[in-house]
C-alpha cells in the first residue's frame, strides 16, 4: 500500500515542541527540595545558620594557620593575637603520632609491611586474584612480624615450621582417626613451639645470619600501634569467632553452653577491663616465672574480646543460609566437618563480610583504649605531646589531625563494606 | 565412606566411639569436658602458685576496710571513712547514672537525625549524613577527650566571675554558671521537709516519695478518664475533649504539693574558691555524657533509618491512600513496626554505652572502674580479686539489659500463622 | 573445704620448686639487662631528656645497680609505670626494682608484700597554687578543687587532712603527671597536691614557674624508697647496698672523678672496704670486688646525683634540707660497710 497518497497521513515531521517548563530550574528545585511546607522551611533556615554559624567560628581559625612554627609561644607570636591553627605541631611531631618512637632511619619497614598487608589481602577483596596468591597471605603474618620487630628471620621461618610439623603429622595419623590426628598436631605444634623455636632459631641464625634490627616493643606507637594490634586482632580472631559460632549453633549441649557463657561473658565487660586484665592479671593464670612483651598480652586479650563478636557476627551468617543448603549437605551424606567446610561455611563467611568488617572497624577504633594500659596509641602520644613545654595548651590541632587519620581509615572502609554488601548479594528477590 | 546406620549388631569396639553416631556426642562432650577441666585446673594452679609466691591469699575482706579516699561525685552518703564495698556502689551508681543519662540523650540525638536524614530537605539530609559519618568514624575515646579538652580549656574560671567587673557572668537570669570546673545548676529545694527513713543503703526523702505517690495517683486517675472516653466512644462513635481534664489531673495535685513543701530553687553562688549551692554538673561527667551521647548517637542514627527503610514502600503508599498526612504515616503506621527492627540493636548501643562509661577513666570520672577496679585495687593490692568482682557486675547488667530486651522481642514478634 | 586442701597442697608442693628457681640477680645477669620501674615523666626523677635518655635520680640509681650487677650503667630498659601500674608491674616480674618516689608505708611493706632497700629522699606532701588564688595556708584550701595523681599515698594523705580540718574539698584524680599539669595550668584545679619533690619538679616545667607558690604546710611524711619483690633477700641487699654505697660514698668523699684513683689504695680503710680493695663485701653479696666501684662511678655519689638532676643549680632548686648527710643537720645516715 502506497502511503504517500493517503491524505490523512502526514507527510512532514512535527517540529519539536518546547521542555516542559522548569524542570530544571533550580527554584523549582529550591522549592521542592528546601521549601517544602513550613516544617521544610524552618529547617532549612536552622540549617543554614548552624553551617555559617561553624563557618564563622572556624574560617578565620584554619584562614590563619601557621605550618612553620616550633612552639606554641612562636605560633601566638606569629599570629599576634589573632584566632588561628597552630599546624607547627603536626610538621614537628607527625612521625611520632604516625610510628611512636620507632627508630627514624628505619620508617620504612613498617610503611613495606603495611604495603604488602595490601597484597596479602588481595585474593580475600578482589576476585580477580588467582586463589594461588593465597600462599602469600599465609606466609605474610611472618614477615610482617619481621620486618615491624626485626631480629632474626629464622625466628618466624621456625614459628611456621611449626605448623608444617603440625600438617605432616596430621598427614600421617589422620588414617587412624581423624579426632586424634588433630589433637596430636596440635600437641606436636604446641611442644615444638615451646621447645625448639629458640634453638632452632638460634643455631640456624648462627650459620647463616639473616638478621634486622631489633626494635623493642616500647618503641612501637601511634598509628602503627593501632594497625598492629587491629589487623592481627582480627585475623587472629577468625578461625575462633568461627569455632564459636558452630559451638553455639552446636546440638551438644555442653559445647552449646561453654560457648554461650564465653561469648556472653567477653561482651559483657568492657574492653578496658580486659586490657587491665592483660596488664595485671595476665601473669597470674601463667607458670610463674612466664613474662612476656604487653604488646603480645594486649593482642591475646583483644583477639579473645573480638572473638566472642565475630562469633556473633558469623552467627547471623549461618542463620541466614537457608534450611535447604543444611538439608542439601545431609543428603550428599556428607559428615558434619565435610558438609561444614565444603557448603556452609563457605556461604555463611561470604554473607558477614561486611559485619566482619564492621568488627574491623569497631576494634581498629577500640584500640585507643590501650593507653590505658601504658601503651603509645596516637591519643596517649597526643597527650606526652601536649606535656612537652613547647606545646602546652594545644590541643585542636592533634585531635583534628588523629581524628582526621581515624576517619580516613574507617570511612573507607565502611564504604568498602558496603559495596560489599551490594556485590555478594546473591538472595533471589 | 561409611554407611550411616545405626541399626548395627556388630560387638562394641573402641573405634565406634568415634565413628558410630550414638556414641559420638558422647565422647566429644566427654572430651571437650576433659579438655576444659584440665585448662580450668591449670589456670587454678598457676593462679595459686604465683599467689603463694606473692605470699596473698584470696580473699575479699578487704572490701570491709576503711577506703580512705573521697569520690565526688557520691549519690549516697559517702565519707573518706566509709569502706571500699560502699566506694565501689557509689561508683557503680555513678556509672549507672552517667550511662541512663547518655542512653536518653543519644536516643534523642538518633532518632531526630536518623529521621531527618531520610527527609526530603535537601540540605537537612547532607547535614545529618555529616554527623553521622564524622562521629561514627571517630573513636569514642577521642570525643570524649575533646569535649573534656574543651571545657577545661575553652571555659571560664570561677575566678572570672569575681570582683566588680566580671569578665563573665552567668547566664538564665544569674542562675547557670558555665565554669571550666563544670556547669552548676539552680536546684530544687522544698523548705518543709516531711522527714526521711533509712533503708539501709541509703536515706530516703519522704518528700520525693509524697512527689511519686501524687505522679502515680495522677496517672491512674487520666487512665481511668482515657478509659471512659474510649468506652464512649465505641459506644456512641463520639469522643468527648479529654485533654484539658489530663491536663488538669495531673498537674493541679503536683502544684498543690510543691505549693505545700514550700517549692523553691537554691541558686549556685560564688563562695570562697568555687561556686557553691545547686547542682554541680562535674567537667568529667559532662565530657563523658556529651561524648558518649554525640557518639553513640551516629549509631543510633544509622539504626533508626535502616529500620524505616525496611518497612515497605507499600504501606506508607496505604497510608497515604486512606488519606494520612506524612507526619500521621510515620507516627501511626511506620514507627510502630520499625520499633521491631529498631530496638534489638538499639538495645546493644544502650550496652556500648553502659561499657563505654568506663572510659571515663581518660577524664577522670569516678565510675567503677575507676574506685573499685581502680584506686581500691591499688591501695590494697587485691587486683585479682576486685578485677574478678567489677567484670562480674558489669557482666550482671549487661545481662540484666539483654534479658529486657528478649522480653520485648518475644511480646512484639510478629505473630506469624 | 576439700578443694583448698587440694590447692594448698599443689601450692605447697609447687612453692619449693618455686624458691628453688633462680633468683631476680640471676635472671637479669641472664637478660643482660636491668628491667628498672620508673614514672612516665617527673622532671629530676626520672624523664626521657630531648634525646630519648632518661636522666633523674631514680634513673641514676637504676644505672648504679645495672653498673653493680652487670658492669655496665647503660644495661636498663626504663619502663615507665603510673601511680596505678607500678605495683602490679613489680609483683608480676615485669620489672626487677621499682625505682619510682613511692613512699614507704607499712601496707606497701607487709600486705603488698614488697621489701624496700632504703629512704633515697625525705619528702612530705604538699599544696602548689596560683599566685593569683591568694592562699597563704593550706587552711584557706577549704571548698577547693584539687588535682591528685590517683593511685598513690596523696589520696589518701589529702582526705585525712581535710577530714581532721573540717574542710571540704573537691578532688580531681588524674592518671599521669602530663595530665596534672595542663589542668592545673588551664585552671581545671584550683591547687595541685603531691609530694614537695614532685610539685618542684612540676613547677619548673611551667612556662612561669614563679606565678606559682608551693604553700609552706606539709601535711605528712613522704620517705621515698626503691622497692623489691618480698621474698628475694640476695636481690634485695644489692638494692639496699647499692644505695647505700652512693650515700657512704658522699661521706667518705668519694666521686666519679676521684673514685678511680681512689680504688688502686688509700689509707683509709673504709674506702678501701667500700670500692674492695681491703675485704670480700662484693663476694659476700654475690657480685666481685668492683662491684660499689662501678656503681658510684655510673653516675656519681649521691650528693652528685642530687645536685645534676634535683639540686639548687637546677630548674628544679631543692635545697638538700633533710636530705643532707647526718653530719651535716640532715637524715642520710648510710650504714656501715664491713
Amino acid at each position: 500500500m502506497n502511503m504517500h497518497n493517503v491524505s490523512w497521513v502526514r507527510q512532514d515531521l512535527i517540529s519539536p515542541s518546547a521542555r516542559p517548563v522548569g524542570q530544571n530550574d533550580p527554584m523549582r528545585w529550591a522549592r521542592k527540595n528546601l521549601f517544602n511546607g513550613w516544617l521544610s522551611t524552618f529547617l532549612t533556615v536552622a540549617s543554614m545558620m548552624t553551617v555559617v554559624w561553624i563557618t564563622v567560628a572556624i574560617a578565620p581559625w584554619l584562614g590563619n594557620s601557621i605550618w612553620k612554627a616550633n612552639s606554641l609561644a612562636e605560633c601566638r607570636q606569629l599570629l599576634g593575637g589573632a584566632p588561628g591553627a597552630c599546624w607547627g605541631v603536626i610538621r614537628d611531631r607527625w612521625p611520632q603520632l604516625l610510628f611512636g618512637f620507632y627508630p627514624s632511619n628505619l620508617y620504612w619497614r613498617p610503611v613495606l609491611a603495611f604495603g604488602l598487608l595490601f597484597v596479602a589481602l588481595a585474593p580475600v577483596l578482589f576476585r580477580a586474584v588467582p586463589a594461588r596468591a593465597l600462599w602469600f597471605s599465609a606466609v605474610y603474618p611472618g614477615i610482617a612480624y619481621w620486618l615491624i620487630w626485626g631480629g632474626s628471620l629464622w625466628f618466624p621461618i621456625s614459628v611456621y615450621l611449626g605448623f608444617t610439623v603440625a600438617a605432616g603429622l596430621f598427614m600421617l595419623t589422620a588414617r587412624i582417626g581423624r579426632g586424634l590426628g588433630v589433637s596430636i598436631a596440635i600437641l606436636a605444634a604446641s611442644l615444638w613451639w615451646i621447645y625448639a623455636v629458640q634453638p632452632v632459631t638460634s643455631d640456624v641464625n648462627g650459620l647463616v645470619p639473616v638478621v634486622l634490627d631489633a626494635v623493642a616493643s616500647r618503641d612501637v606507637g601511634g598509628f602503627l600501634l593501632s594497625i598492629i594490634i587491629g589487623v592481627t586482632g582480627i585475623a587472629l580472631s577468625l578461625p575462633l569467632g568461627i569455632l564459636l559460632a558452630l559451638g553455639r549453633r552446636s546440638k551438644l549441649p555442653l559445647i552449646h553452653m561453654l560457648s554461650v557463657m564465653f561469648i556472653e561473658f567477653i561482651r559483657g565487660v568492657p574492653l578496658i577491663t580486659l586490657l587491665f586484665t592483660a596488664s595485671l592479671l595476665l601473669n597470674y593464670f601463667l607458670p610463674p616465672g612466664t613474662n612476656f612483651d604487653l604488646i603480645l598480652r594486649v593482642v591475646i586479650m583483644v583477639t579473645l574480646f573480638a572473638s566472642a563478636y565475630m562469633a556473633e557476627v558469623i552467627r547471623g551468617g549461618l542463620a541466614a543460609l537457608p534450611r535447604g543448603q543444611y538439608e542439601a549437605a545431609e543428603a550428599l551424606g556428607l559428615d558434619y566437618w565435610k558438609s561444614q567446610r565444603l557448603i556452609i561455611l563457605p556461604q555463611a563467611l561470604k554473607i558477614s563480610i561486611p559485619g566482619i568488617v564492621n568488627s574491623f572497624i569497631g576494634l581498629f577504633k577500640d584500640t585507643t583504649l590501650v593507653m590505658f594500659i601504658g601503651l603509645l596509641d596516637p591519643i596517649a602520644l597526643a597527650a606526652a605531646i601536649r606535656a612537652n613545654t613547647n606545646w602546652q595548651g594545644i590541643y585542636w590541632e592533634l585531635f583534628i589531625f588523629i581524628g582526621a587519620v581515624f576517619f580516613v581509615f574507617c570511612f573507607s572502609m565502611s564504604r568498602y563494606s558496603m559495596y560489599l554488601e551490594r556485590r555478594l548479594k546473591t538472595d533471589h528477590r | 565412606m561409611a554407611m550411616k546406620s545405626d541399626a548395627s549388631r556388630e560387638p562394641f569396639h573402641l573405634s565406634m566411639l568415634f565413628n558410630d553416631t550414638r556414641y559420638r556426642a558422647r565422647t566429644i562432650q566427654v572430651l571437650a569436658f576433659i579438655m576444659l577441666v584440665l585448662a580450668a585446673a591449670w589456670l587454678v594452679d598457676n593462679t595459686v602458685r604465683n599467689l603463694a609466691a606473692l605470699g596473698k591469699d584470696f580473699s575479699f575482706g578487704f572490701l570491709w576496710a576503711t577506703a580512705g579516699y573521697d569520690i565526688s561525685p557520691h549519690a549516697i552518703d559517702y565519707s573518706s571513712t566509709s569502706t571500699h564495698a560502699r566506694a565501689a556502689l557509689v561508683g557503680l551508681l555513678n556509672t549507672v547514672i552517667v550511662a541512663a543519662l547518655a542512653c536518653v540523650t543519644a536516643t534523642i540525638l538518633g532518632v531526630l537525625a536518623g529521621v531527618l536524614r531520610l527527609s526530603d530537605n535537601w540540605i537537612v539530609a547532607r547535614l545529618m549524613t555529616a554527623y553521622v559519618e564524622s562521629f561514627r568514624n571517630v573513636p569514642a575515646l577521642l570525643w570524649i577527650i575533646v569535649a573534656a579538652a574543651v571545657m577545661s580549656e575553652a571555659m571560664p574560671a570561677p575566678n572570672a566571675f569575681r570582683g566588680e567587673n566580671p569578665t563573665t557572668s552567668m547566664i538564665l537570669w544569674d542562675s547557670i554558671a558555665i565554669t571550666n570546673r563544670g556547669i552548676y545548676l539552680p536546684v530544687p529545694e522544698f523548705s518543709l521537709s516531711l522527714g526521711q527513713i533509712n533503708i539501709g543503703l541509703s536515706v530516703l526523702d519522704l518528700n520525693s516519695v509524697a512527689i511519686f505517690g501524687v505522679l502515680a495517683f495522677s496517672l491512674l486517675v487520666r487512665r481511668g478518664l482515657v478509659k471512659h472516653a474510649q468506652r464512649l466512644q465505641s459506644a456512641t462513635g463520639r469522643r468527648p475533649a479529654t485533654w484539658w481534664k489530663s491536663l488538669l489531673v495531673c498537674t493541679v495535685p503536683m502544684i498543690a504539693l510543691f505549693y505545700t513543701l514550700g517549692f523553691h530553687f537554691d541558686y549556685p553562688a560564688l563562695k570562697g574558691l568555687n561556686f557553691s549551692g545547686g547542682l554541680q554538673l562535674r567537667n568529667s561527667f559532662i565530657a563523658l555524657w556529651i561524648g558518649l551521647s554525640v557518639y553513640t548517637g551516629a549509631f543510633i542514627a544509622e539504626i533508626v533509618r535502616s529500620g524505616i527503610l525496611a518497612i515497605s514502600r507499600g504501606q506508607t503508599e496505604a497510608a497515604h491512600a486512606l488519606g494520612l498526612s506524612s507526619g500521621r504515616t510515620m507516627r501511626l503506621v511506620i514507627l510502630p513496626q520499625a520499633l521491631r527492627v529498631i530496638v534489638p540493636p538499639l538495645i546493644s548501643q544502650y550496652l556500648n554505652i553502659t561499657k563505654n562509661t568506663s572510659l571515663g577513666l581518660a577524664v577522670g570520672y569516678m565510675d567503677l572502674r575507676s574506685t573499685l577496679g581502680g584506686i581500691t585495687i591499688n591501695q590494697t593490692g587485691r587486683e585479682l580479686e576486685g578485677m574478678l568482682l567489677m567484670m562480674l557486675i558489669y557482666v550482671g547488667i549487661s545481662l540484666i539489659i539483654s534479658g529486657v530486651m528478649n522480653i520485648y522481642n518475644d511480646r512484639v514478634r510478629l505473630k506469624e500463622r | 573445704m576439700k578443694m583448698m586442701i587440694a590447692l594448698a597442697a599443689i601450692a605447697a608442693a609447687t612453692l619449693t620448686t618455686g624458691v628453688a628457681s633462680a633468683g631476680t640477680m640471676a635472671d637479669v645477669q641472664a637478660r643482660g639487662k636491668l628491667n628498672c620501674g620508673v614514672t612516665g615523666g617527673q622532671a629530676g626523677f626520672s624523664a626521657p631528656d630531648a634525646s630519648g635518655v632518661w636522666q633523674g635520680m631514680d634513673v641514676a640509681y637504676c644505672r648504679a645497680i645495672a653498673a653493680a650487677v652487670l658492669k655496665d650503667p647503660k644495661a636498663v630498659n626504663f619502663v615507665p609505670t603510673t601511680g596505678q601500674t607500678r605495683f602490679t608491674a613489680l609483683a608480676s616480674g615485669e620489672i626487677d626494682i621499682l625505682s619510682r618516689t613511692t613512699t614507704w608505708t607499712f601496707s606497701r611493706d607487709v600486705d603488698l608484700k614488697f621489701t624496700f632497700a632504703g629512704i633515697n629522699f625525705y619528702d612530705g606532701q604538699g599544696f602548689m597554687v596560683p599566685k593569683t588564688l591568694g592562699a597563704k595556708s593550706a587552711k584557706d584550701l577549704n571548698g577547693a578543687t584539687i588535682c591528685i595523681q590517683t593511685g598513690t599515698t596523696t589520696e589518701l594523705n589529702l582526705a585525712e587532712y581535710f577530714r581532721k580540718n573540717g574542710m571540704t574539698y573537691e578532688p580531681v584524680p588524674v592518671e599521669n603527671n602530663a595530665d596534672i599539669a595542663q589542668k592545673y595550668l588551664a585552671g581545671a584545679c584550683d591547687v595541685y597536691t603531691s609530694d614537695g619533690s614532685d610539685l618542684a619538679s612540676t613547677r619548673s616545667s611551667f612556662k612561669n614557674p614563679q606565678d606559682h607558690i608551693i604553700l609552706p604546710d606539709v601535711i605528712s611524711k613522704e620517705p621515698l624508697a626503691p622497692l623489691v619483690r618480698q621474698g628475694d633477700d640476695q636481690w634485695a641487699d644489692v638494692a639496699r647496698w647499692t644505695l647505700n654505697a652512693l650515700i657512704e660514698a658522699e661521706e667518705l668523699g668519694v666521686t666519679a672523678e676521684n673514685v678511680e684513683k681512689l680504688s688502686t689504695g688509700t689509707d683509709n680503710p673504709e674506702i678501701n672496704r667500700l670500692l674492695g680493695k681491703e675485704g670480700d663485701l662484693g663476694q659476700q653479696l654475690g657480685l666481685d670486688a668492683a662491684w660499689a666501684k662501678r656503681a658510684i662511678a655510673a653516675e656519681g655519689n649521691y650528693g652528685e646525683i642530687f645536685a645534676k638532676n634535683i639540686g639548687e643549680k637546677t630548674p628544679i632548686g631543692l635545697a638538700r634540707g633533710q636530705n643532707a648527710l647526718w653530719n651535716q643537720g640532715g637524715l642520710m645516715y648510710p650504714l656501715p660497710f664491713r
